[in-house]
Parts: structure tokens; sequence; C-alpha cells
């Protein structure tokens, strides 16, 4: 924990600084031919989608370690990666429109079946939560379950882009990026991945804490 | 102490079991040993963790923290095989209402397996009582006939480890001495017999130890001087450690 | 005893007590017919079913109706804490989940029987055009939505608000399966069949149902012990 303590500030810095400078790459970066200026939200929208499903992979593993092992800091790291889940999904998801209907002129583009999927697992995870909020004691396992399940819809969401007919720009965008629009969006990346770290430690440290607290109320009945 | 073959085992014992439910804890540090062939009556107001202790005693329930042997050997290493030799009657019965009284001694007998199963429901139906009502369905009886059944069916393969959750409730005296007679066959026969319940009465001359619980706390206390009603009053109006 | 056969004893039993009372089936039929009428008159404009709404209607009413018997089925075992016996059992948890995933589906592929001829009849859907892949889907769906729902209703039998959980905790995970059975039977049921796009939605039911099968299997036993 007192890695933690020390990474956390470090990795906070790091991210400001880094999204401090973003906005300028991102001018400086080449306008898109066929989407425009508009495009431009593309540098924050694909990275908060990598760190959504980064952040589901962490609450599966977590899940799966605090199910089969009952480990206390497994249970912690898979909330705090239904949290995260939860969170940069919510980017996503305004990020999204705000493209789509500049791009493509409707809200919610039902044609671009990633985004749609995301929804999905978002709202898987956003049920994790809830179930942990509401379903009484003992809901931690069982949110582990749906921790493990909702992971494993992930293959579906990358997999379903080959299956459909699709207005979303597909996988292959990001290896075909000219220089110029790659060097922001590696930048941006880090920025995030700094920022999702930093998030990760501090809630997994905020629930090891708080499960702490918790066996010392009761150890105090001894 | 322990048959690795048919997993049997002679002794049951917690070792500093503790169980919470979020802040509230329902058993603290608990350390007991049942042997074969005693009957332990376990006692105390609601909420003070009798079911619990139960519930971890049927491997139902994992600890929260020490563990539970069976001759030595926990839930994990024994596996499946264990419960085999565990026999549970719980508050709420574990009965199909919609299935016969053969029914449902049937179906819980062929899930375990069991060799001669016909003779086994005729001796289980015989001895609660209950052959003129086999074929009749189980939502039809009163409580003290679906205690009963659920007794045998408890009972049906021969469990060495018997945990009865306030088997006494809502029986009448034909039945309530039916169930004295069978717990007392059961200790002849070496099991190891542990019962959650409220009737002192009942209880009293039945039981060879006494376990008296509050908030997860235990404290023994031999029976037999005064009536166990008053034993529990007494041990009850003392502050415990 | 072997895995299979106890998981057939146990489907077995749940059959007969469905067929004694009949409770389930009537109710959950009963109730797929009403959600049927009720999303015709939302989905029927000037007198013609909007395009596709018969595959739509056909999932959403298996899916709700599977949600309500699997709810349903469920708290009956709740009721005399059964559940807790099967699991206070010898046989492995695994045969459990499968014995009542197996009376699910039972129950379910009946109503789906006496569903898909209805929605044939109210909306002039081809019902009758590729049975046999209409069946596949239908089947590979079903088992789809009982293999994630089975899990899901069991272990929510301990917790509190299960009623409002379930459907919380269900339909996002099953959506693959909902999306790839109305757009596989909508490929059947359209102007122009397409037979290979149903066949391609029918694989990834099929992987959806091998993953999640084996997913389930695994994490039974652990999310059931308290």
């Amino acid at each position: 924990m007192r890695v933690a303590n020390r990474l956390v500030p470090v990795l906070l810095v790091i991210a400001a600084l880094m999204y401090a400078r973003a906005p300028f790459m991102v001018d400086a970066a080449p306008i898109e031919s066929t989407m425009g200026l508009v495009q431009k939200i593309f540098y924050f929208h694909v990275p908060s989608a990598m760190m959504t499903f980064l952040a589901a992979f962490v609450c599966g593993i977590g899940s799966a370690v605090y199910l089969w092992r009952r480990s206390k800091t497994a249970d912690a790291v898979a909330v705090a990666g239904a949290e995260l889940a939860v969170v940069f999904g919510l980017i996503v998801m305004v990020t999204g429109p705000l493209w789509a209907r500049k791009a493509w002129g409707v809200w919610w583009p039902w044609g671009d079946v990633r985004l749609t999927m995301t929804l999905v697992m978002w709202m898987v995870f956003v049920a994790y939560l809830l179930l942990r909020r509401f379903g009484g004691p003992g809901s931690e396992i069982l949110a582990s379950a749906v921790g493990v399940f909702g992971t494993a819809l992930v293959p579906f969401v990358y997999v379903s882009v080959n299956y459909w007919r699709t207005i979303h720009p597909s996988t292959d965008v990001v290896s075909t990026l000219p220089p110029e629009m790659a060097w922001p969006f590696r930048w941006a990346i880090v920025a995030f991945l700094a920022l999702f770290t930093a998030l990760l430690t501090a809630r997994i440290r905020l629930e090891t804490n708080r499960v702490a607290l918790e066996e010392a109320y009761v150890a105090l009945e001894d | 102490m322990r048959d690795p073959v048919r997993c049997d085992f002679d002794v049951v014992d917690t070792r500093d079991v503790s169980r919470h439910f979020g802040r509230r804890r329902a058993l603290a540090r608990t350390s007991l040993t049942f042997r074969a062939g005693e009957i332990t009556g376990l006692f105390g107001p609601n909420g003070a963790g009798k079911s619990t202790l139960l519930g971890v005693l049927s491997t139902l329930m994992r600890p929260t923290a020490g563990t539970v042997h069976y001759g030595g050997a926990t839930a994990q290493d024994l596996g499946d095989p264990l419960r085999r030799r565990i026999g549970v009657l719980g508050h709420d019965l574990f009965l199909y209402g919609d299935l016969s009284a053969r029914e449902n001694l049937e179906f819980f007998g062929k899930l375990y397996g069991l060799d001669r199963l016909p003779e086994r429901i005729a001796g289980a139906l015989t001895s609660s009582r209950l052959a003129d009502r086999a074929n009749d369905r189980v939502s039809g009886f009163s409580r003290g006939l679906r205690q009963r059944l659920a007794l045998e069916r408890a009972l049906l393969h021969d469990p060495r480890l018997v945990l009865l959750d306030e088997p006494f409730t809502g029986l009448d005296d034909e039945s309530a001495a039916l169930l004295i007679a069978r717990l007392r066959g059961l200790k002849d026969s070496g099991a190891i017999v542990l019962m959650a319940t409220h009737d002192f009465e009942s209880a009293d001359g039945l039981v060879d130890r006494m376990i008296c619980l509050r908030q997860g706390r235990v404290r023994e206390v031999t029976p037999g001087g005064a009536t166990l009603r008053d034993h529990y009053r007494r041990t009850m109006a003392e502050a415990w450690a | 005893m072997s895995v299979i056969r106890s998981a057939w004893l146990i489907a077995r039993k749940d059959l007969i007590v469905e067929a004694r009372s009949r409770e389930l089936a009537y109710t959950t039929l009963f109730f797929s017919m009403a959600c049927v009428l009720v999303f015709a008159f939302a989905f029927v404009v000037e007198g013609r079913p909007l395009d596709d709404a018969a595959a739509g209607i056909l999932w959403v009413a298996v899916a709700f109706a599977g949600t309500l018997a699997l709810s349903r089925g469920f708290e009956r075992e709740r009721q005399s804490e059964t559940l807790r016996a099967l699991l206070l059992a010898p046989t492995e948890r695994a045969a459990v989940y499968l014995g009542k995933l197996i009376g699910l589906v039972v129950l379910m592929i009946g109503v789906e029987i006496v569903l898909v001829p209805v929605i044939g009849l109210l909306f002039g859907a081809p019902v009758g055009r590729a049975p046999l892949l209409l069946a596949a889907l239908l089947v590979t769906g079903t088992l789809g939505f009982a293999i994630v729902g089975t899990v899901f209703a069991a272990m929510l039998v301990r917790a509190h608000s299960r009623d409002v959980l379930l459907p919380v905790l269900l339909y996002p995970i099953t959506v693959p399966v909902i999306i790839a059975g109305v757009r596989g039977t909508a490929a059947i049921f359209g102007p122009e069949p397409n037979f290979e796009a149903a066949t391609a939605w029918l694989s990834i039911l099929v992987f959806f149902d091998a993953v999640f099968g084996i997913l389930a299997l695994w994490t039974f036993a652990p999310v059931m012990s308290e």
C-alpha cells in the first residue's frame, strides 16, 4: 500500500501534464478528409473505449480470483474495475453520440454495432454495481459471477464488427493511421492509461481500507 | 478417527470458526468438538448464531475464519462424498409440496444413490407412522406430519452427522415422542447429533451436552442437577467474557 | 451416481411437479401471448406490421416469458428451501445446475411450440419457410438464454431485491442471443429470405452457448456456496 501511496500522486501529475498538452497536439494534427473537424473527438473517444475494456478485464480477473479463492484483495480489484468500466464507459457513451451527430446526422448510430455492444457491456457493469448495492449481504460473491460473465462478453463485442455492416470505422483504422495522427493518438492513450492506473490504484486502496475497517469493527467486540 | 473409504468419521470439530454477515458477527472464534453417540443441545436467543453454526457444520456455509474438521479432514479435502454422511433437518423442512410423501423419499433416495431403496422407504414410512398417507401430497400435511416426513428424509441415508434446526416446533405430543425416540435410536447407533431448540422440556433428559450461544459466543454447561431451563436462565443471566 | 443421471433425476422431478400443477406452463404461455398482443399494437402500423416486427416480437416474448419462468421456478425452490436440500445432497453442483437447466429449456420450448404458429398467424410471418433452421435458432437461442438465466436465478435466491435484479442482470448479458436470434429469424422471414445470413447468426448462437455453457458449469459451484 505504501507503493500505492506514492504511485497515485505521481501518476495523477503525469496524467494532468499530458492532458494539458493534449489539446495542442490534437489541434496540430491534420484534419481528416471525410469527417472533418469532428473526427478529432476520436482522440478521446477511442482511448476511453480502450480503458473501458481494460477495466472490464480487470474486473473479470478480479472477480474470477475472488470467486475461486475468496481473496479480499481480488474483490477490491473487481469492484474498482467495475466502477472504472462504468465511468470510462460513460465517457464513451457521451463522446460517441457527439461524434455521430456531427458525422452522420444521428444521435445514436444503431448501425454502429460496436458502440451498441459497448453500451450493453457498460450496462452489465452497472448491473454489477447495482447487485452489490442492493443484493444484501453476501452479494460480492454473486457479483463476481456477473463480472466473469460480463468479461466473457468482450470477445463478442470485438468480433461484432466483422459480422455486421457498420458505419463505425473498422478495427483497422488504428494501424493505418498516418504518423501525424498516430502520435497524438498514442499520447492520448498513454495519458488515459496513466489516469486509469491512478484511479484504479486509489480505488483498490480505498476498498481495502474499507474492508479493514469493517473487520476492525467486528474484532472490536472480542 | 476417519474411515477414508466410506468417508466416515466419529468426531467433528470446529477450530476457531468465525462467521460474519457484513458487520454482524454470527459466530465468534468458536471451537467445539462433537463425538459419536452424543446428543448436543444448542440453546440461545434468536439471532444468537445457532442456525449459523448448523449451517457451517452442514458445509453449506463457509466460515469467514477458522476451519471445520470431519474426522481430521476439512470439507474441501473430502469433497462431495462428505455430504453423504451429513443429514440436515432445516427450519424449512426441505420437502416438495407437490410430490407425495413416498415420491419425496424416492427422489432424495435416488439422488443420494441409496441401495435397497424400497425397503428404506417402507421403514421410514413406518417409523414416522405415515404409511397410510404415503401417496398423499405433502402440501396437504399438517406441520407435524411434514416434520415427521422431513426427519425421515434427513435420515434416509443413515448419516453420521445429524443437524436439526428447531425440530420440536409445532409438534404435537405424539410427533414429539416419536422424534425423541428416533433421536435416542440415533445416539445408540453412534451418530453425532446436534440440535438447536427452544423446547427445554423435550430436550431435558435427551441431550448429553448443553451449549448456550449468545451473540456468536458459546458457553458449555453440564446438564444434570437442575432442569435445562434453569441452567439456561442462570447462564444467560451471567456476564460472558 | 453420474452427473448426467443426477441431472436427469432433478429435471424429471421438476417436470413431474410442473405436470401436476401446470402453473408455470399456463402462466408462462399466457404471459407470452399477452406480450405478443401488447407489442402487436405497438408495432402494427395501418394494419401492417413493421418490417421484421414478427421476428423481434417473437424473441422479446421468449425473453420475457423465460425470465418469468426462471424467477417463478426458483421461487418455488425457495419456499421450502429445497434448493438447499439439493445442494446438501452428495451430487456434484454441476448436476443440480444441469437439472434445473433442462427443466427450464423443456418448458420454454413447449411455450415456443405454441408461440411460433401464433406469430405466424397474427403477423403473416412465413414460419413454415425453413422450419429446421428456425427451430435450430430457437433451440440454441433458448439454450443460451437459459444457460445464463439459470446461474443468475439460482444465485439470486439468497439475495434481496431478487425479482428486479434478475432482469437487470440477465438482459444485458443475453443481448447477443437476442440480436442473433432476431436477425437470424428476420433473415428467414424477410421478403427475400437469406438463409446464409441466418446460418451465420446460428453459428454465433452456437458459439455463445459453448462459451457461456462452460463458464456456467465452472462458476455454479463457487457462486452457490455462501
